[in-house]
């Protein structure tokens, strides 16, 4: 069993916009190259060229169709498609940590971040069970357990240039759809977005009260309002319209006629 | 710091040394970090001075690492040594390599030029490459647009002068409904993806039409689900609600369109319908002010848009007068149209409603003055913020030019084309037809082309025929088949050449082109063509030479092999000469650079170019003692002059004082200032230039400044497209090139130059009731063709491609996950596995596009899902129609630009037993590398 921290000083973590992700994987692939190249064990594929692929990814995307019921008012609704990121969630109550034998899982003080000690960890795996979001991904090359880091090594990074001490994936974002920051600081960049736009905790009533937040998709497909106006017509044929058109010339700046 | 919690450096070391370059894992060109340890290429991210991405980077760009480190890289060129098709190599030097090519190519240049045949796929280079091919000579020269999407490219030029991509862009900062019509999910990837997240930061509305609702149509708050190939007859019939209602922008058509130009109303003249002119050859129009004739870009002059001119007993009319014909058309009417599109009545007619109100009622205002060509003075700019973005599913169908232009005219009648909050253009565009070099196919043994292959014809006597009236070229562009086929028809090259008609050809060179595989229609027939032997047991294509980077499927159809480098490999230039990376604010060009060196004998394409134009003595490739001109590419980059002044690259030339930029002479160290910037060049426009560029005094005479053209070209938005109606005036029996009796009829009804709708020609000849299903292709935006998808880690996204099938049709024939369907064309059968998708069209089917692979293609092993499971919708489509009633079978391309018509599309569905592979299934090539490994673990440092 591992502690958890009764209180952290910081809560860094993710905004995702799910109202603009559109499902590119860039997230995806920056994140795997980033902590293949850094934080601990590379994050190896097998089988990467051949039948079956098989591959370590911190952070992968889900498609889920959504057919809304009908109504009265839209008996015939659109299926709508929606993109879900989905990466470790800090949280605050993080049963993967207190479930850890050897201490090798646990949550910072400072900043809220979950992390594995990989000289500490000792593959078994009991955490990737115990994280309902399944969140966790053992590295089959390494036997050690991945998971985000946040970028801890980027964000506190004294060898970037400040405006790249954010994580990976927020940094490559071409739709904006990833936020960081301090969720604590309750004017910073993340909470006034999960404040404005209505952020959700993913599964609540699990109580692991993750530290990032998803913004919902805006409300799409509105019916046709039967009330708008439609345009209405100067005319109906070609003649009645040029009719028009000479009165509407005249009417204009400059007219002359 | 709690005692239990392990202490680690926060700070690690990054990299050594960041080199900035430019992405080639499509053909979005963004701006790249490459991260370096020890030499070696350690980590890929977005350059955040980049005009194209700021910093962002998709997954392609991201999984660059892996496509530089792919095992199936060539290592050395190739000779074959089995049958073609078998992929049977043996490693040989460049000498011999050379030998070979320039044994081939040299009689040919001595005696018949045009039969080699030059097309370059998917080049990023095209002005290099055509040059090459002009200096030798032969006419058969193209890039892949012909079987991309020429469609939107030339419907944009003839009409204002630019469409969208490279040549322009929604104004992101401004509009209020962004419209985006056949977007494939990976087209420009990140520009779009940062412009969707700009529309909706701002609570503006995105409305997706697209039979697909993935990707970017996923996020759009409408989603307009159109039957494919109708994309035509709803834009016309958003247009039929706009100009019935007079929600149209009558100053903005009268001043900068030609839509006040009068058109000859004489029907016994053979100048009918052209614009009457006056002695200098100037489109006339009335002049409000006078009532009188005046030149259309006359000082002060104000055009009337309903100002007729009678003379001699005809009245002569404004082109305006027969678009409020045609445009009110009610064949064109919501309730017309609505089954055909699948989209209801009241829903166009709310969306024009929401278009109309948008653009005039939410005007906007740039303060901003202005001066346009007739020397007016605009106190304000004015803005209508409707944008909207279209590519290759509006453009590949054989009704795409038509659309596109409806599409155009839909913008220009909103007066949304280079106005705050529509689209605008990305210098060096806009640029109209007329300032396009026209088509040149004039060759002879032993000289060079006598101009540029590729143009905009403006009338019969532009097109590419011979005194006989058969076509010059091996593709047939630029023939009564598709008078306007300005980028060339590379998917008709084969199976013409196979079929010696117009003419055979001895060598076949192609470069970064999958021909015998997704590139093509009809693979498993192309497969053919290139395998098949005449009587005397000779290949029917005597010679082919290839050049690529990777074992590729048209690796195993080659005689002779050039290896290419990967893109950290190579120098390369993206350059206002060719497809530019500007935005509408700036114009911009960039370089590729060798930020590492190939491990293996391979040379960048370019570079060979540079070594055989050399060795065969072409014009621009040699020095006045014949010796060789340019060592290599980046030699060329540097030393070419285009025009006096004029380079391949417009930052850092030498002038008087220094180095300047836009015109100037070669600079030895302009590379070097390029690496030193971040590989790109980047100046912004004056204020006053923002908008209106075609217009506007102070954009004109800033582009001259910068070497886009020698003086001001102002012009208006071509409404009207003269140049078909000349085409038509030959079909009616004007002038001395008409076309030939058989396409007599067709002209006359398809060059019209008004846009309109037609069903897609294969309707004709695939029963719509038998071939009741559409079916599409598209590219994951995490994939770009066979291109990236051997990549180890993208394809553990997008490793499987099942055919999605609709809901009603899933329902229909009782399909449950897991199961097989066999999917039949008038032409081809393919049995593929299926799965259900509920946001579809509910008569379209879809497919990843290029996810499957040929056995022993790309490194891959043969049990690869991309090799058992993955398939290609290509099997289905023919390059040609099936034979008509008078025994022709005409080319399933659009028949006035020949773009190739993918999504015209139509098959039936039946469930089937699963078999134990995608059918058809094509046996295995012999590889020229081995396998990938069977585990990766990339860490470069320590």
């Amino acid at each position: 069993m591992t502690k958890l921290p009764t209180h952290t000083d910081k809560k860094l973590g993710l905004v995702i916009d799910l109202d603009t992700c559109v499902g590119c994987h860039a997230c995806v692939i920056a994140c795997k190259g980033w902590n293949t190249e850094n934080y601990g064990a590379p994050l190896s594929d097998q089988d990467p060229y051949g039948a079956d692929p098989s591959g370590t990814f911190l952070n992968r995307v889900h498609s889920y169709e959504v057919q809304p019921s009908p109504s009265d008012a839209v008996p015939a609704p659109t299926a709508q498609l929606i993109h879900f990121p989905k990466s470790c969630l800090h949280c605050d109550d993080a049963p993967c940590v207190t479930v850890c034998p050897t201490g090798a899982s646990y949550k910072r003080v400072e900043d809220g971040i979950v992390l594995v000690n990989e000289s500490d960890c000792i593959g078994c795996g009991l955490c990737a069970w115990a994280c309902p979001y399944g969140a966790r991904e053992m590295d089959a090359a390494a036997g050690v357990m991945k998971k985000c880091t946040l970028c801890v090594d980027r964000i506190y990074n004294e060898n970037l240039p400040e405006e790249d001490r954010e994580p990976a994936c927020v940094r490559t974002c071409p739709s904006n759809a990833r936020h960081f920051g301090d969720f604590a600081d309750p004017d910073s960049n993340v909470s006034i977005l999960t404040a404005s736009r209505g952020g959700m905790d993913l599964m609540p009533e699990l109580g692991t009260r993750p530290v990032n937040k998803y913004l919902p998709p805006r409300p799409k497909d509105a019916p046709v309002d039967i009330l708008a106006p439609f345009l209405d017509p100067v005319a109906d044929n070609p003649k009645g319209f040029l009719g028009w058109l000479d009165k509407a010339l005249t009417a204009m700046p400059g007219g002359t006629k | 710091m709690p005692k239990d919690q392990p202490e680690f450096d926060t700070s690690p070391f990054v990299s050594d040394e960041i080199r900035k370059t430019t992405c080639y894992m499509c053909a979005c060109r963004c701006g790249i970090n490459v991260h370096m340890k020890g030499g070696k290429v350690a980590y890929i991210e977005g350059n955040k001075d980049h005009p194209v991405n700021r910093g962002v980077l998709c997954a392609k760009g991201s999984a660059g690492i892996m496509q530089h480190n792919a095992p199936s890289r060539l290592r050395k060129p190739l000779k074959r040594v089995g049958e073609r098709g078998e992929g049977k190599f043996e490693e040989i030097e460049w000498a011999e390599a050379y030998d070979i090519a320039e044994g081939w190519l040299r009689p040919l240049r001595e005696t018949a030029p045009e039969k080699l045949a030059f097309f370059t796929g998917r080049d990023q280079s095209q002005s290099f490459t055509s040059f090459w091919a002009q200096g030798f000579g032969t006419p058969n020269y193209a890039a892949h647009g012909g079987f991309c999407s020429v469609n939107m490219a030339a419907a944009g030029i003839y009409t204002m002068g630019g469409a969208f991509w490279e040549f322009g862009q929604p104004d992101w900062d401004r509009t209020k409904l962004f419209m985006l019509f056949g977007v494939a999910e990976d087209h420009d990837s990140n520009p779009i993806k940062m412009g969707i997240a700009k529309v909706k930061e701002r609570g503006a509305r995105m409305i997706g039409v697209n039979p697909i609702r993935s990707g970017y149509n996923a996020v759009a708050d409408d989603w307009v689900g159109i039957t494919p190939g109708t994309d035509g007859l709803f834009i016309m019939a958003l247009i039929y609600e706009l100009f019935r209602a007079g929600k149209i922008d009558l100053d903005y058509l009268a001043h900068f369109t030609n839509a006040s130009v009068l058109l000859n109303g004489d029907p016994k003249s053979d100048q009918c319908g052209l614009f009457l002119r006056d002695d200098d050859g100037n489109p006339q129009v009335i002049d409000r002010r006078t009532g009188h004739l005046a030149p259309w870009n006359g000082a002060g002059v104000e055009p009337d848009l309903n100002g007729t001119y009678r003379r001699a007993g005809v009245t002569h009319a404004p082109a305006f007068h027969k678009m409020a014909e045609r445009f009110m058309d009610p064949t064109y009417a919501p309730n017309k149209v609505a089954d055909r599109t699948g989209i209801a009545a009241e829903r166009i007619r709310a969306i024009a409603a929401d278009l109309a109100r948008v653009a005039f009622d939410e005007a906007i205002e740039v303060d901003q003055e202005w001066t346009d060509f007739r020397g007016k003075v605009h106190p304000k700019m004015i803005g209508r913020p409707v944008s909207f973005h279209a590519m290759r599913g509006i453009s590949a169908h054989s009704n795409g030019f038509q659309t596109c232009r409806a599409l155009h005219t839909l913008q220009i009648i909103l007066g949304s084309v280079e106005t705050p909050g529509g689209m605008r253009f990305k210098p060096p565009y806009p640029k109209p037809a007329t300032a396009h070099p026209k088509p040149h196919h004039g060759y002879k043994a032993g000289q060079a082309l006598d101009g540029p292959h590729l143009g905009y014809p403006q009338g019969p006597e532009d097109l590419c025929l011979q005194l006989d009236g058969t076509a010059s070229r091996i593709d047939k562009a630029f023939t009564w088949e598709n008078p306007m086929s300005v980028h060339g028809l590379m998917h008709m090259v084969i199976s013409n050449a196979h079929a010696g008609d117009p003419y055979k050809i001895d060598t076949l060179f192609m470069y970064m082109a999958n021909m015998s595989w997704n590139s093509s229609m009809n693979t498993s027939g192309v497969m053919d063509m290139l395998r098949d032997k005449d009587e005397n047991g000779d290949y029917v294509i005597p010679h082919i030479i290839y050049s690529d980077a990777y074992s590729s499927e048209m690796v195993a159809f080659a005689d002779l092999i050039l290896p290419d480098t990967t893109y950290l490999e190579r120098h390369d230039c993206i350059s206002l000469l060719d497809r530019p990376i500007c935005e509408a604010d700036a114009v911009a060009d960039a370089i590729r650079w060798p930020v590492v060196e190939p491990d293996r004998d391979v040379k960048g394409f370019q570079s060979a170019l540079c070594d055989l134009g050399a060795r065969l003595g072409l014009p621009g490739f040699v020095n006045d003692d014949g010796s060789q001109k340019y060592a290599d590419y980046a030699d060329y980059i540097t030393n070419h002059i285009r025009r006096p002044g004029i380079g391949p690259l417009a930052g850092w030339r030498m002038g008087d004082t220094g180095t300047q930029h836009g015109r100037g002479d070669a600079n030895e160290a302009q590379l070097d200032s390029y690496i030193a910037n971040g590989g790109f060049w980047m100046e912004h426009l004056p204020k006053a230039a923002s908008f209106y560029k075609p217009f506007s005094k102070a954009y004109q005479d800033w582009a001259v400044k910068k070497g886009f053209y020698d003086s001001p070209q102002p012009y208006i938005f071509q409404l009207y497209v003269e140049p078909m109606r000349r085409f038509q005036l030959a079909a009616e029996g004007h002038g001395p090139v008409q076309p030939p009796k058989h396409l007599r009829e067709r002209t006359k009804v398809l060059m019209d130059p008004l846009p309109f709708w037609y069903a897609p020609m294969s309707d004709a000849t695939s029963d719509p009731v038998e071939f009741n299903v559409h079916a599409l292709t598209q590219r994951p935006m995490a994939m770009y063709h066979s291109w990236g998808s051997q990549n180890a880690w993208l394809r553990q996204l997008h490793g499987h491609n099942p055919l999605y099938v609709p809901t009603k049709i899933w329902e229909q024939h009782g399909f449950t996950d897991g199961d097989w369907a066999r999917v039949t064309s008038p032409t081809g059968e393919i049995t593929v596995p299926v799965a259900h998708m509920a946001a579809l069209n509910e008569n379209t089917v879809w497919t990843w596009n290029a996810i499957g692979k040929r056995k022993g293609a790309w490194a891959l092993s043969n049990d690869a899902p991309e090799a058992t499971k993955g398939f290609l919708l290509n099997h289905l489509i023919h390059e040609l129609l099936p034979e008509k009633d008078d025994g022709m079978r005409w080319a399933n391309s659009d028949p006035i630009t020949g773009q190739a018509a993918w999504f015209d599309l139509r098959v039936k569905i039946e469930k089937s037993v699963a078999p134990a592979e995608s059918q058809p299934v094509t046996p295995a090539q012999n590889a020229p590398v081995p396998n990938g490994p069977d585990a990766l673990a990339w860490k470069v440092g320590k």
